[in-house]
């Protein structure tokens, strides 16, 4: 099994002081090359499931393992680690590196994790060839976007978390970028998990998972 | 891994090599101001060291409590001391005798590379050989040399010690002097043994301790002792001008690591240890403070250059020590120039590399978040900025020493800059009640929340104004007091000085008739309740009691002079802590009571002053050569004299020393104004690099003004009105500071190194200019910032909100 | 008073006129006598109804460090008037020679007040701190130093002293000019030379030239070159020339016994090999050295060629190693080189 968590729990500090729960005993998988959409309200702790799947944060209880190997038993060294080289991470605010051009921004992740990558066809399949000695911020919402997944790509990583990828493009835009980034998942046969409140993104996914007062639907 | 982070750190700065710019000039500038002033300290106490070895290893002169007789010199000699005996004495009538060894006079002899040595030796036989000596009837005593002008005098032949000598005019005998061999000098002057033994230059170390009885007057020693004081302000004032660049870099270095804060928080998500990315950052800075440090050194070399003229003319000037005005590169100071530049910015990057170490990967990731972060610190900030005043005041009350001082100093500085945020924060607020208008009110709440990322330029614009302010008010305070110290201790209108105690007599015979008072000035070397120092004989006259400035004087205080009572100087009177009515030590078995203490600047020395009688009986072979003469008609008085024999030289009038002691004043604190205009220049810069740095990250905020009708030309007026509004705030507040600071130097730091301490004046007109120095220096750096967004593409205004949501 | 050097004037009016100065006149002091028999240790003691005199030793060493070094130990005694035993001026001169340097120093003194002097037994010579004391002159110590550098050695006969010319009577031209003249070549050295380097200890051999007169050069000579070389079996040569006024030769060839035998103008040959500048002064440094009637033709190098001494009256002084038909080590002295 590629991602599984298992009785996950997590809460966080209050105004007051008082612990939130967030999650309350999330169960889930995802098979190698499988999608997934993780759906449910704001504050359903959708984003909280994913990164604590990425191991950007800790959970409370329950089991979190990828390729099966326990991510709450790793430090952090080694879940920065288990990032670096197995996990790809595209979020809602694209978080390019703005000093870099394009070009170094797709390659970036797969340098970090120490593999050569030949971002040219890549840039080629996302429409960014004419765009590789840009600056982040010389680009289109939609386009960045697309430099952030080409950057998750380039590394192949097992592993796609994606938090609400579209969620600061137009729709026809989103929806563009999604198809792109399906496609390129299909074809790297990694699993793929998307936090996100559309449906319609949702319905594209192998599979859909409803998050509700903390746990799967 | 590493090498993908670290191009991605350093390609911030390729996109922004304007903040690089600044971090380099600031970390630069810092390194610079100290660099130079350690540059300067290092090349006096060079030259000081050089000057001794010149004089002798160990010493110049060695002399002991009587004559020396001719057996302890050969006795010396055969111990390896490089000694040569000297005795003079008065002959005739202005005319010296100075008996010399010919063979012993040039030293050991040079053990040095053969053919330097040959050289030099070769040379000196040729032109001394001019001269025209016979060196055999030189050491025979059958010749001797006169100096050019006494040949009209004495002709050439004399009767010396019962023989007849020819007399050869020389160059190198001295004004009035013969020079002749010491058996022969000895005969003429009746003399049983040397007045001083001569060590010279180059020999090498003495195989037996000093003989007793003698004792080596070391002329190096004294320098250094002397100059010390002046060494130890220019040092603090290196150091408050690293402080003030220190700043700099901080501010440099935070909003560095804000902007790229985002980047960070990818790089985590990515999969960056925080470890390797808090090592790479440091790393990133190491180098970026050796290649600044590097230029800082270079700069600081350029500084030093070009204020160590003025600083050699000071040394001269005021203490007699001689500096060579060229500067070499030493390593000693390059090294701590690169070294404190890389612990300086280290140290300024402590808080951002913490912030980093602890930068959660899921924190907010937008520059905002620090403003907020800050405020959350202001807090802090205050109770540290109260802590830290507080322990200045507890010092200043309760401890004593340098070191207390200057902790005094420090926490003083320190404090009031941590306290400046929160008291700017406080006025504005105040102030956005005051104002009305949209606009307005908008410029009040916007200014204060640019406050923290300006604070730590504006601390550096506190300290630089304080900094100012103190030191000026302690020179001119110093200035001022020593002025009118000078017209109460110069109250004689002439001032000379006889050739020996023979021509003092005649002078004293002449004035007799010529002038209303003839006041000796002499003194003995004594030690002074055990310290070295000099006990003066006063003339019963009311020039002294009309002038003389008393700090604090028994009832009929001169009167008390005459009967055996002392004044002391106010150094003595606060070293031994003795007032009027203690007893104090002036030497074996002369013991008396202080009658009243004065004021005596610029002399670092213990000093006494008893009645004339009383002295002269204790020390009837003092001799008198100088006077200090009280009369109506100064320049008749002093042609009379020239006309008499005294040389013009020896002739000085009172509006000539004051001058010349002011010239030395105003030189010394020169430097002390040139590093004035540095450290202010260095603390507009530091406005210049936080005001381009915030530029970019304000946009979002102005977007929305402008967006709602405010012009670009009106918001960059506005940004330029900022600037300016916060230092004039900052330089009010820098007043207090300023003087607070001033009253540390006077009446902390300069007791203790000085030994004197000053009224402190104060000079309003100085801060109005120093205020407008202020404000320009602030409008200067927000000017090309607001100059900037008033011609800044609408585009740039308008992709903010593109970006933005 | 401005710092008078009146030293450099002052090593009597002989030397202040260079060596040349050696030939003027000896007006009212004693003159060598050839039949005066020289007597020790009474002559070991100063003769100051001459005109000058000295006690030059020399020493070719080997380091702890195999190297190789030199030391130059001179005190020189110069009347300033005849017939006054106070009335002397006596100069001391120092030199070490190491392969990369040379250290030179000079001291002067006047005579009567205990500065300087010479006693002849138990043996005493000495000017300031520097001295050359013993029991007699066959077991003494010298040392002597400088800013920079000193030296201790040890010195002991291993060998009789030698007269050298005729029985101690050394002439020095064709005019009859001469000194007495007598040395200890076998002295057996011992001690430790402090260079800024550090103390190094060193063994050799050294060499005592004795020599007193009033007027030893004639008007035209100039100056000289003077050998003295250590051969490999035990024997010694002493050989000089003086240049000037045709040129005057003069050696004596020492057995390993003591015995010499004393060679006339003409006998020794030496030629400049090679000249180097030292000081700004174009001088020889490298000689071929022959003395056909002892079968002796060797070539001689310096073991720095920068062995001036600096002094007052400068001249070239240092040691030397030699091969050809023999081999050994030396000393050479040039002066007169302007």
């Amino acid at each position: 099994m590629l991602l599984e968590m298992a009785g996950v729990e997590k809460a966080y500090p209050g105004e007051d002081g008082v612990p939130v729960p967030v999650l309350r005993g999330l169960d889930l998988t995802l098979a190698a090359g499988e999608t997934l959409a993780l759906t449910g309200e704001s504050g359903s702790g959708k984003s909280t499931a994913l990164n604590l799947a990425a191991g950007l944060d800790e959970a409370d209880a329950g089991r979190i393992a990828v390729e099966g190997r326990d991510v709450s038993a790793m430090g952090e060294r080694a879940r920065a680690t288990l990032r670096r080289e197995r996990i790809g991470l595209v979020f809602q605010q694209f978080n390019l590196v703005p000093s870099l051009d394009v070009g170094a921004n797709l390659a970036f992740q797969a340098r970090l994790a120490g593999r050569e990558a030949d971002v040219a066809p890549l840039a080629e399949r996302l429409g960014l060839a004419a765009h590789l000695s840009k600056y982040p911020e010389q680009l289109s919402g939609g386009q960045q976007q697309r430099v952030a997944i080409g950057r998750a790509l380039a590394a192949r990583p097992a592993l796609i978390l994606a938090d609400e990828p579209t969620g600061n493009l137009d729709e026809a835009t989103g929806a563009a970028v999604m198809e792109e980034m399906l496609a390129l998942v299909r074809e790297t046969g990694a699993g793929l998990l998307v936090v996100t409140h559309s449906a319609t993104l949702a319905g594209r996914m192998d599979r859909r998972v409803h998050l509700k007062g903390g746990v799967a639907t | 891994m590493r090498g993908a982070v670290l191009s991605a750190l350093l390609s911030h700065w390729r996109r922004r090599p304007l903040q690089l710019a600044t971090l380099i000039l600031g970390l630069a500038l810092a390194t610079a101001l100290w660099t130079g002033v350690q540059a300067i300290n290092a090349e006096a106490r060079a030259s000081y060291a050089e000057a001794s070895e010149a004089l002798g290893a160990g010493g110049g002169r060695i002399v002991g409590t009587g004559p020396i007789p001719p057996e302890t010199w050969v006795a010396m000699r055969r111990a390896g001391w490089p000694v040569t005996p000297v005795v003079e004495g008065e002959i005739a009538e202005g005319v010296r005798l100075v008996g010399i060894d010919g063979l012993t006079a040039g030293g050991a002899g040079p053990f040095a590379g053969g053919g330097e040595a040959g050289g030099r030796a070769g040379e000196g036989a040729a032109t001394e050989a001019e001269d025209g000596v016979d060196p055999l009837a030189f050491l025979r005593g059958e010749a001797a040399l006169v100096s050019p002008e006494a040949v009209a005098a004495l002709g050439r032949r004399a009767v010396l010690g019962g023989r007849e000598v020819a007399l050869v005019p020389s160059a190198a005998a001295g004004t009035g002097e013969v020079v002749a061999d010491w058996t022969l000098a000895l005969d003429a002057l009746g003399r049983e043994g040397f007045d001083r033994l001569d060590l010279s230059p180059a020999g090498p170390e003495p195989l037996t301790p000093l003989p007793r009885g003698l004792r080596v007057v070391s002329d190096g020693g004294d320098v250094a002792r002397l100059t010390d004081s002046f060494h130890l302000n220019l040092t603090a004032f290196g150091l408050l001008s690293f402080a003030v660049g220190l700043f700099i870099v901080q501010s440099s270095v935070a909003l560095a690591f804000e902007q790229r804060r985002p980047a960070f928080r990818t790089l985590r998500a990515l999969g960056v240890p925080g470890g390797t990315l808090v090592a790479l950052a440091a790393g990133e800075l190491v180098v970026l403070s050796l290649v600044a440090g590097a230029a800082g050194v270079l700069l600081g070399w350029a500084v030093a250059a070009a204020l160590l003229p003025g600083v050699a003319a000071t040394l001269e000037g005021l203490y007699g020590a001689e500096v060579d005005g060229g500067l070499s590169l030493r390593p000693a100071w390059a090294l701590s120039g690169l070294g404190i530049a890389v612990a300086g910015a280290l140290l300024a990057s402590v808080s951002a590399l913490w912030k980093l170490w602890r930068l959660p990967p899921l924190a907010a990731g937008q520059p905002r978040a620090w403003a907020r972060a800050s405020g959350r610190t202001a807090l802090w900030q205050g109770a540290a900025a109260a802590g830290l005043l507080a322990l200045s005041a507890a010092v200043a009350w309760a401890a004593d020493g340098l070191v207390a001082g200057f902790v005094t100093l420090g926490a003083l500085l320190l404090g009031a800059a941590l306290a400046l945020p929160p008291v700017l924060s406080l006025t504005l607020a105040w102030g956005a009640r005051l104002v009305r208008g949209p606009q307005a009110e908008w410029f009040m709440a916007d200014t204060r929340q640019q406050l923290p990322g300006l604070s730590l330029a504006l601390m550096a614009l506190l300290l630089a104004l304080a900094a100012n302010v103190g030191v000026s008010t302690m020179v001119g305070s110093f200035r001022g007091t020593f002025t009118g110290w000078l017209d109460q201790r110069l109250a004689a209108e002439l001032y000379i000085t006889a050739g020996d105690p023979a021509q003092a007599e005649e002078i004293e015979a002449f004035l007799a008739p010529r002038a209303e008072a003839i006041l000796p000035i002499w003194s003995v070397p004594t030690r002074i309740g055990g310290v070295p120092g000099e006990i003066y004989g006063v003339r019963d006259h009311a020039t002294y009691r009309d002038n003389w400035p008393l700090l604090e004087a028994a009832p009929d205080v001169w009167d008390r002079l005459q009967r055996g009572e002392v004044l002391i100087n106010e150094q003595t009177a606060r070293r031994m802590s003795l007032g009027v009515g203690d007893a104090v030590a002036l030497a074996e078995g002369w013991e008396a009571r202080v009658a009243g203490v004065y004021s005596d600047y610029g002399n670092p020395a213990a000093q006494a002053m008893a009645g004339e009688a009383d002295l002269a009986r204790r020390y009837p072979d003092a001799p008198v050569f100088r006077f200090g003469l009280r009369t109506g008609d100064p320049e008749g008085l002093r042609a009379a004299l020239i006309e008499f024999g005294l040389p013009p030289e020896a002739v000085i009038d009172q509006a000539g020393i004051k001058a010349f002691s002011l010239e030395v004043f105003d030189r010394t604190f020169a430097v002390t104004a040139a590093l004035n205009v540095l450290t202010l220049s260095v603390a507009g810069f530091a406005m210049l690099a936080s005001l381009l740095t915030l530029a970019a990250m304000r946009l979002p905020q102005l977007a929305p003004v402008w967006a709602l009708g405010v012009t670009r030309r009106r918001l960059g007026w506005l940004e330029l009105l900022r600037s300016v509004m916060l230092a004039g705030i900052t330089a009010v507040l820098a007043l207090p500071v300023g003087l607070a600071l001033a009253w540390v130097l006077l009446a902390v730091v300069n007791v203790e190194a000085f030994g004197w301490r000053l009224p402190m004046r104060v000079f309003p007109g100085d801060w109005m200019v120093l205020g407008g120095a202020a404000l320009l220096a602030a409008a200067l750096a927000a000017a090309w910032p607001a100059r900037r967004l008033a011609t800044l593409p609408p585009r740039a205004l308008i992709a903010v909100f593109v970006q933005e949501r | 008073m401005r710092l008078i050097c009146l030293l450099v004037l002052l090593p009597a009016t002989s030397l202040a006129q260079g060596f040349a100065g050696l030939g003027t006149d000896a007006e009212g002091f004693a003159l060598p006598d050839p039949d005066y028999a020289i007597a020790f240790p009474r002559d070991h003691g100063p003769h100051s109804d001459y005109r000058i005199e000295w006690w030059y030793v020399t020493a070719t060493l080997t380091g702890e460090d195999g190297r190789d070094y030199g030391v130059q130990w001179t005190l020189f005694r110069s009347a300033l008037a005849p017939g006054e035993a106070d009335a002397q001026v006596w100069m001391g001169h120092a030199g070490i020679t190491t392969p990369e340097r040379h250290f030179a120093a000079e001291r002067f003194a006047r005579g009567g007040v205990g500065l300087a002097g010479v006693e002849a037994e138990p043996f005493r010579a000495w000017i300031d701190e520097w001295s050359m004391e013993g029991p007699s002159l066959s077991d003494v110590t010298m040392t002597a130093r400088g800013p920079e550098a000193g030296f201790a050695l040890d010195l002991v006969a291993e060998g009789p002293f030698v007269l050298q010319g005729a029985l101690g009577y050394s002439v020095k031209s064709a005019e009859g000019q001469a000194s007495h003249y007598y040395s200890q070549p076998f002295y057996r050295a011992e001690g430790v030379i402090d260079l800024p380097s550090g103390p190094v200890a060193v063994a050799g051999d050294a060499w005592l030239d004795r020599e007193w007169s009033s007027q030893p050069l004639s008007e035209g000579q100039t100056g000289w070159d003077w050998f003295s070389l250590s051969f490999e079996g035990g024997e010694r040569m002493m050989g000089f020339r003086l240049r000037g006024g045709g040129d005057y030769t003069s050696a004596t060839w020492i057995e390993a016994d003591g015995t010499p035998t004393p060679y006339g103008d003409g006998a020794l040959r030496v030629t400049p090999l090679r000249v180097a500048e030292v000081a700004g002064r174009d001088v020889p440094v490298e000689w071929r050295v022959e003395l056909p009637a002892e079968g002796v033709d060797v070539r001689t190098v310096p073991l720095n060629e920068d062995a001036w001494m600096g002094v007052s009256v400068p001249y070239w002084e240092g040691p030397l190693r030699f091969e050809g038909t023999h081999e050994g080590r030396g000393y050479l002295e040039m002066t007169g080189y302007e």
